[in-house]
């Protein structure tokens, strides 16, 4: 059976040769112009005048286009279309377009677009929280505010008060492929479309409103991405698009690729946040009520910053039950680069607040941190899986879980927990890593006094799947068998590293019970399925390997029909299994079977299109069903850290992480160690500066410093926790492209355990915990 | 000029080409090998990483800061040269496949090549080998699985190339005489050494360069000589060679090579370039100046020699006339007491916020030699000579070090920016003396000699 199997990535043999076409690598036609933006140098201001005459004028400059030179829409935005292509009157941030070259070479673009003089009035730019907030810059007019029961009386009747603030900040997603798109007129004014992008119904959208064409007039193709992380889920329309226009003015392929500081430069990043924390806990160390404070740092459009704040709120609670809570979330408009999606969409921030008033509070309670939050955990889910989806979604009555037994354990906005795992999760990691006596270890480590400090810190993930607008939680794929017996597979999902195109391959070959080797992965394609969300929110694998199940089966089943008619057997009877299709005595392969059933005139192309059952959700209100279900895992990571310099090294990480029946366990625990080290960058050495001008000074790697071979932890034991989806999803697997990215934050505990052991005061960390502020904090809690 | 070099074993030759025109570029654009990726653009990211060789044996390289002159009579190997003549992968290739070692795939040509290449030097110690190159999908752990399992299998044959001849021309010099007469009859020419500074004058501030006199072929000037009373570096040593030459010397100094760049900018880079550009946060001249190392200095036939601190006048500004350059630097033979505590937010391949070189000899319990010197806390390489002298005559221990730290306010008024703040900056410094003594006590020097 191809589902379950550790296969290799789909092109590993092409990735290793260098045989995988990027966008950049796609063979050009003779003519091919190449594209750049000239970018503003001022934050915020009025434009008075460009003078472009110099950028026309350099060698290979072919047109040199403006706004007003745009035939139809210029905008780019994924929201409310707040975002133009190229600026108008006004600029919002260092680095936005302005003027686009469209050049002979990539060089002679680059070279241009530096040469326009540009006068700009400039205003004073709202660039941090609190500049926003003194200006009332935002978005949606005032805050976003969820309740459940009255925390404030809650906290205020509570045995003890936990209260305190910090800085979370942003990320660059750094994919190593950067921004890059192709567009190739065709005749009668249409256009396709090769872009690096996690949404090409979105860049099909934008391109078609840009040329003033219906949909079907364009068509967009994306085999692969070097790596997206939801930095190309909207930050490639502006290429898309630009390419598109220039193709269609000048009659001639037009391709755009960012040099690496340009990316850095104009795309928008992960939000940073403050978050701000009160809780009241009882005698035992159990909260009774807890109120946040949300301030996300959108950037100068809209973009996707109301839903990353929702989550961001929906992730509140991280694995805990509160009975009463308060959240109150801030989206603030700043004049930097738009803050957009990256792996967890606001999930980590929320859930960073939590664990960090966890280990505050474990702190100041002197309480074992993961006692304290396995007291305050949900309560374990007892049954089996759930029944089959019901339509409406109103099936959660019945099945009451949880070692309280008593009522019905609901988020903070409203939603039943089903699925708790993280008792059994958290005591299976906490053996397998041998945490008690490592803990101990450390601190008698610790109490020698030496200037190198260890630290063990352990974290819970509960991430909620499904897009939280509702609506996008539908998938299509196409399949086609051929009269030789071969596969051609095609969905809406897009392949940026994860997998996902083999692991939707391993069900198709499942279900017509052939090899892999039948099927053909093709690439994504708007021609081919329509009306695709973004590869996103972890959701690839389940919305899309549902498609195609669908699809395989409706071929199947029309086959199994004919050939049990043919043998006088009935359909039910018909099995594909081993490459073979067996009815009643006979034996076919599935290639005979494929030809047999061609010549009997059946149908062996198909559609499949599957949506999310059980969710329904009210963003205003904040209540409903947002997600089908959780993913959940734990971790553990041990530091050591110098208290002279603050410099430090994950020493050893442990994970459990729960993939469900996993569909490719290879491919899962790939997503699982990537994750944890993207996500203890985020909050160790990834630091975005910016200067007072709005400048971003970290846009290279030589400044942005994510993750390098070394820093893997010495030891890292992951594994993945044997369970199945409670709910039906495809082969009951869960979503795993997000969940692990949160695992990180037990690396940035594990830093504050070792600070904490330098004095008694709360470490206080803010994120990220470079070396500078690691070395602060020792400071601050020695005093 | 000509410029011959064997591209995956096929002779090359081109006539024309722009001096500055990078092998990355020029692969992707003119020859459609589409296999070598540009990530970065600046050296920083490895996914354009290619194999090269010449007389001293394979290297892995930067293709995005090569220029193509700089290939001269050598053979380069791109990732569409590694697999065999019937498509047979090479061992690092088919162990990538079997440890899930890719995931987006766009870092992996790069990888596989800078593996490909420890693999043929028999080289294990991976996380040095490949501290160059990023990968943001995977976390590295199955990239290391992967090259601990390739290890030992054999080299394949098909990677043997013979070299083609140089060509040369008078803007490629092939000995220091030659170098010291055209850099003298053509003063205004830029320098290119191993081009990892140059490079990005290329790629990113898009400067047009010319002349140029590419040193790759100056061979007399590379290598270490070895003499009773000092170590003589060729300033066109690659900071590989000069970390395996200093290995047995000065340990500290050569751990902190380890960590300088990467494994592909250690083998372009120069010391004679890392000193002549007169970068304040360049990692060389600390700890060159606290183990008194003098700089020679030649043009024309005219040579000088001073004290290597001496060459740093200020910001921008060193002592070296038009058409003047670095033959060599030198450094006295003396016990081993250098420590080089490289200091920055990440371990391997980042530029040092401060680079702190502490060489103090102690005997009878008091401090007789103390040359102490910082990169990243002024505008050039500077010694702490307040600090010096407040250890200078004293006894080895902690209520000296209290005292002298003191001395750091007097020496240092360091700069805030990206990578650190001025008072982080100052008080780490001072940290670093502690942390010296410390470490002469016995006591853990760093949290990379600490395990779980």
């Amino acid at each position: 059976m191809s589902v379950t199997s550790p296969l290799p990535h789909d092109a590993a043999r092409l990735h290793v040769t260098g045989a995988a076409r990027y966008i950049d690598d796609i063979p050009t036609p003779r003519g091919t112009l190449h594209l750049a933006f000239g970018l503003s140098p001022v934050a915020r201001g009025v434009i008075e005048a460009m003078d472009l005459a110099a950028v026309r004028a350099a060698p290979g400059v072919v047109a040199v286009l403006t706004a007003p030179d745009l035939p139809f829409a210029n905008d780019v935005s994924p929201s409310i279309h707040d975002e133009p292509l190229l600026a108008v009157n006004r600029v919002n941030y260092v680095g936005q377009p302005l003027f686009l070259v469209v050049a002979e070479t990539h060089l002679a673009a680059r070279k241009a677009a530096k040469l326009g003089d540009i006068r700009i009035t400039e205003e004073t730019p709202i660039l941090t929280i609190d500049q926003a907030l003194a200006a009332d810059s935002r978005f949606e007019g005032g805050p976003v505010i969820w309740q459940k029961g009255d925390a404030a009386a809650a906290i205020a009747g509570a045995a003890h008060v936990i209260e305190g603030s910090f800085e979370i900040g942003g990320q660059e997603h750094f994919y190593l492929e950067g921004q890059a798109a192709l567009a190739l007129p065709q005749e009668g004014g249409d256009m396709v479309v090769h872009s690096s992008t996690q949404h090409p119904t979105e860049i099909q959208h934008k391109v078609a409103e840009a040329l003033g064409l219906p949909m079907h007039g364009v068509r967009v193709e994306v085999r692969r991405m070097g790596g997206g992380f939801g930095g190309k889920e909207s930050q490639g329309n502006a290429l898309a698009v630009s390419c598109a226009v220039a193709a269609r003015l000048t009659g001639r392929p037009c391709k755009m690729r960012y040099d690496r500081d340009d990316d850095m430069i104009i795309t928008g990043k992960r939000h940073d946040f403050r978050v701000s924390y009160r809780a009241g806990f009882d005698a035992d160390g159990r909260i009774e009520g807890v109120e946040f404070l949300q301030y996300a740092r959108c950037g100068w459009a809209q973009d996707l910053s109301l839903p990353v704040a929702d989550r961001a709120m929906l992730h509140a609670d991280s694995a805990y039950r509160l009975p009463q809570a308060r959240i109150e979330s801030h989206r603030l408009k700043t004049n930097t680069q738009s803050a957009t999606a990256f792996r967890g969409f606001g999930g980590p921030q929320g859930m960073l607040g939590m664990e960090r008033l966890m280990d505050h509070a474990a702190h100041q309670l002197g309480l074992e941190p993961v006692e304290l939050r396995r007291r305050n955990y949900y309560a374990e889910a007892t049954g089996g899986p759930a029944p089959a989806p019901a339509e409406p979604p109103r099936d959660i009555s019945g099945q009451k879980k949880g070692g309280s037994g008593a009522l019905p354990q609901t988020t903070p906005y409203g939603m039943e927990v089903e699925d708790f795992a993280l008792h059994g999760i958290t005591a299976a990691l906490l053996e397998s890593c041998d945490y008690a006596a490592r803990k101990q270890a450390v601190a008698e480590w610790n109490a020698e006094g030496g200037a190198i400090r260890k630290g063990i810190a352990f974290s819970p993930v509960k991430f909620g799947i499904s897009f939280t607008l509702t609506h996008l939680n539908q998938a299509g794929a196409l399949v086609h068998v051929y009269q030789d017996g071969s596969i051609h597979l095609n969905h809406g999902g897009t392949e940026m590293g994860q997998g996902l195109f083999q692991k939707v391959a391993q069900v198709a070959a499942s279900r017509f019970g052939v090899g892999l080797e039948a099927v053909k992965i093709t690439a994504t394609d708007t021609g081919k399925v329509p009306n695709t969300s973004a590869t996103a929110a972890s959701s690839g694998s389940d919305l899309n390997g549902m498609a195609a199940q669908i699809a395989c089966d409706a071929i199947r089943d029309r086959m199994a029909a004919y050939l049990a008619e043919a043998h006088q057997a009935a359909p039910e009877e018909v099995r594909f299994e081993a490459g073979e299709v067996r009815v009643g005595s006979a034996v076919l392969s599935f290639a005979e079977a494929a030809k047999r059933c061609y010549e009997g005139r059946v149908g062996l192309s198909a559609t499949g299109f599957y949506k999310t059952p059980k969710v329904s959700w009210d963003r205003v209100k904040g209540q409903g069903r947002p997600f089908y279900y959780f993913a959940y895992g734990a971790a553990v990571t041990e530091v050591a850290m110098d208290t002279r310099t603050g410099e430090y090294r994950i020493l050893r990480a442990d994970i459990l992480h729960d993939a469900g029946a996993s569909l490719n366990p290879a491919l899962d625990l790939g997503q699982v160690e990537g994750g944890y080290v993207q996500g203890a960058g985020w909050l160790t050495t990834e630091e975005l500066v910016w200067d007072q001008q709005g400048r971003l000074r970290t846009h290279a790697p030589s400044t942005y410093k994510i993750p390098a071979f070394s820093d893997q932890p010495d030891i890292f034991n992951v594994a993945l926790w044997d369970g199945c989806n409670r709910e039906e999803t495809i082969y009951r697997s869960k979503a795993v492209g997000e969940p692990p990215f949160m695992l990180g934050i037990s690396a940035f505990l594990a830093l504050s355990d070792a600070v904490a052991s330098c004095g008694s005061a709360y470490p206080a960390l803010d994120a990220p915990a470079t070396p500078e502020r690691v070395w602060a904090a020792v400071r601050r809690v020695r005093g | 000029m000509t410029i011959r070099f064997l591209l995956n074993g096929e002779t090359v030759e081109l006539s024309d080409s722009a001096p500055t025109l990078t092998l990355l570029e020029w692969l992707r654009e003119t020859r459609g090998l589409t296999g070598t990726k540009e990530g970065c653009n600046e050296g920083d990211c490895g996914a354009c990483t290619v194999m090269l060789r010449d007389g001293d044996g394979a290297r892995a390289l930067n293709a995005c800061i090569l220029l193509l002159p700089q290939l001269d009579g050598k053979a380069v190997r791109t990732v569409e040269g590694l697999s065999g003549p019937e498509g047979q992968l090479h061992p690092v290739q088919q162990a990538m496949v079997d440890h899930h070692g890719s995931q987006c795939g766009f870092c992996t040509p790069g990888f596989v090549m800078s593996m490909a290449v420890a693999h043929l030097n028999g080289d294990r110690d991976h996380a040095t080998t490949l501290a160059g190159n990023l990968c943001r999908c995977t976390g590295y752990a199955p990239i290391l699985r992967a090259a601990e399992a390739a290890a030992d299998q054999p080299v394949p044959g098909w990677l043997d190339d013979d070299l083609p001849g140089h060509t040369g021309d008078a803007f490629r010099p092939a000995s220091a005489d030659e170098l010291a007469q055209i850099y003298t009859a053509h003063p205004e020419a830029t320098l290119v050494a191993g081009a990892t500074d140059v490079g990005l004058w290329v790629t990113k501030a898009l400067r047009d360069l010319d002349p140029v006199i590419f040193l790759a072929g100056c061979d007399d000037l590379k290598g270490v000589e070895i003499a009773d009373a000092e170590l003589r570096i060729g300033a066109m040593t690659d900071m590989n060679a000069v970390r395996a030459a200093l290995a047995p010397h000065f340990v500290s100094y050569a751990e902190m090579i380890r960590r300088y760049a990467s494994t592909q900018v250690r083998a372009a880079a120069t010391i004679g370039g890392n000193i002549a550009n007169g970068s304040p946060i360049g990692d060389n001249p600390p700890a060159l100046i606290a183990l008194g190392a003098h700089l020679h200095l030649r043009k024309g036939d005219a040579r000088r020699s001073l004290p290597i601190e001496a060459f740093f006048v200020d910001y921008g500004k060193q002592d070296r006339g038009p058409g003047e350059f670095v033959e060599a630097v030198s450094i006295p033979r003396q016990p081993d007491r250098l420590k080089c505590y490289k200091l920055s937010k990440r371990f391997d391949q980042d530029i040092s916020a401060v680079c702190g070189c502490f060489n103090i000899t102690v005997e009878g319990g008091i401090v007789t030699g103390a040359r102490i010197a910082f990169g990243g806390m002024a505008g050039i390489p500077k010694r702490a000579r307040h600090v010096e002298s407040a250890l200078l005559g004293q006894p080895w221990e902690a209520g000296t070090i209290r005292m002298a730290e003191a001395g750091f306010d007097a020496d240092f008024a360091p700069l805030s920016d990206m990578r650190a703040s001025a008072a982080y900056r100052l008080e780490t410094a001072r940290a670093m003396l502690g942390r010296y003594f410390a470490e002469d006590q016995g006591e853990t020097g760093t949290v990379l000699e600490v395990s779980a």
